[in-house]
């Protein structure tokens, strides 16, 4: 009917390209603070952004043996921060998980599928501040597919994809869909 | 969805889905900054025709923590004292701009008149109409028991199954009325307990099982959930029971029917309680009961309702 679509990941992209935000990350980590993984904290952004965190903070942990997953990674909902809450259909909110030592003074890096408008990450930096004050905060995505709308920008890109408009991008992954895939929709 | 009005407007979906945001609301008023900016620029009016402690304070904290702009209106103080109708004290609050209105009022049916009389656009929120509704009530007392029974993995279950006995004042309670049908939309077995004096006049049309005997009950069903309602006495004006004495000591909840339910099931009280009179202090101050728990899961019930109903597209069945 018109739609056509065309995959840009693969499964075994993604692995690559989550492997590589990894260790970038572990990087400018390094470069950052001298204590190592101890005073990292990574967040997913639901819904997709958690799964991506959970591969990410995995990774970290195969490489820094003293890294400890329950110590690193959370999940931040930003659905109350939203500035379209009146213009959108309603969302369901979900559960907000802060690793215990808290994001005060921490290198927080947030994790989301896709980096659009930009709007998803100013609230997630609002919601972000109710819970502390954080020493740096980075932002890492799967995707970069342009058109922002705000002055934000992503520290660590799986990859850069232009796109129109129009084009819908699915970000597909195993923990919810049937495969690990990018697809763009026209 | 615009107006709540009364527990029947929820389906099993969107009551689960309203319990759902609650528990994340939850998760915000245990944190050190309890705010939201969610209804940031919203106006919303309490407008308590009758006397309230925990639904209008739980509102207005509900209210506060979404960032809203919350006004107070109390009858007594008011133009009400001077003789000011219902009507026009509707269409001051909707000349002033409010977004949602959350009314309480003796009179059985006010929230429907104000919702569907076209004084006012804005939100409607029933927060107990004389001896017909008190959705939210029933919301939380929803909450409570999945929370006590599923503890964290209670997002999107319902109450299937779950043996709840209604006992006391039936007929005069919202309280009863709006849980008999939220419960029912979960998939709960709804027991009402109460002297053929306090039961509805006819109580065939209600889906739930009736009971003329406290103790009976207690021996025969194997109950979860007990829930004691207030003997109302301002809306009592002629004699359902003999005495008080005899009401405490033959529907009264004490430390002896406390010993006869199972260790995990629970007591709950929508408050006020009547110390001594429907609930002893044994039974309200033990590990069972929930009196407490229900008022502070109110806030995040009430927190989700407002965001249910407030956010999203205007005019969208959407919840």
């Amino acid at each position: 009917m018109g739609v056509s679509t065309r995959t840009v990941l693969s499964s075994e992209d993604i692995d690559r390209a989550v492997t590589r935000i990894a260790h970038e990350i572990l990087e400018a980590n390094t470069a950052l603070q001298k204590s190592g993984t101890k005073n990292l904290v990574i967040l997913g952004i639901p819904t997709r952004g958690v799964w991506l965190a959970e591969r990410i903070a995995s990774v970290i942990s195969r490489a820094e043996p003293d890294a400890d997953m329950a110590n690193i990674l959370g999940r931040l909902d930003i659905t109350m921060y939203r500035d379209d809450l009146t213009t959108n259909p309603t969302r369901t909110i979900t559960e907000t998980q802060i690793p215990k030592q808290g994001i005060d003074d921490k290198v927080v890096v947030l994790v989301d599928d896709v980096l659009f408008s930009g709007r998803t990450i100013r609230a997630a930096l609002d919601a972000l501040g109710e819970y502390g004050r954080p020493r740096a905060v980075k932002l890492a995505v799967l995707v970069d597919r342009g058109h922002r709308e705000l002055p934000i920008r992503a520290d660590f890109v799986g990859k850069n994809l232009p796109t129109a408009r129009e084009e819908r991008i699915n970000v597909n992954l195993s923990e919810t869909d049937s495969q690990n895939a990018v697809v763009i929709e026209s | 969805m615009k107006n709540l009005l009364s527990a029947a407007d929820l389906t099993r979906e969107s009551a689960i889905e309203i319990l759902d945001i609650a528990e994340g609301m939850a998760g915000v008023n245990d944190r050190d900054i309890k705010k939201l900016p969610t209804l940031r620029g919203k106006t919303v009016v309490n407008l308590f025709f009758e006397d309230s402690t925990r639904t209008r304070i739980s509102f207005e904290l509900a209210e506060k923590r979404l960032s809203a702009d919350v006004i107070n209106f109390t009858a007594k103080g008011s133009s009400v004292s001077k003789g000011e109708s219902l009507k026009d004290t509707a269409q001051t609050l909707e000349a002033m701009g409010a977004d949602a209105v959350v009314i309480r009022h003796p009179s059985s049916g006010a929230a429907q008149i104000l919702a569907h009389s076209g004084w006012i656009q804005g939100s409607i929120i029933n927060a107990g109409d004389g001896t017909h509704e008190h959705p939210t009530q029933a919301l939380l007392d929803a909450y409570t028991i999945r929370k006590r029974f599923h503890g964290s993995d209670s997002v999107g279950k319902g109450l299937d199954g779950m043996k709840v006995a209604i006992v006391g004042d039936i007929l005069h309670s919202r309280v009863a009325r709006s849980n008999l049908l939220l419960l029912n939309s979960l998939g709960a077995e709804i027991h009402f307990v109460a002297p053929p004096t306090l039961l509805p006049s006819n109580p065939s049309n209600l889906n739930a099982e009736l009971h003329f005997s406290l103790d009976q009950t207690l021996g025969e069903v194997d109950l979860d959930v007990v829930m004691m309602l207030r003997i109302q006495s301002e809306r009592m004006n002629a004699s359902y029971f003999p005495s008080e004495r005899e009401y405490s000591r033959i529907w009264g909840f004490n430390a002896n029917r406390l010993s006869m339910l199972k260790d995990s099931a629970i007591v709950m009280h929508p408050g006020p309680m009547n110390r001594g009179l429907e609930i002893d202090a044994v039974t309200a101050d033990s590990k069972q009961s929930t009196v407490l728990e229900q008022v502070t899961n109110g806030v995040s019930v009430r927190m989700a309702v407002l965001y249910a109903l407030l956010s999203g597209e205007r005019n969208s069945d959407v919840i």
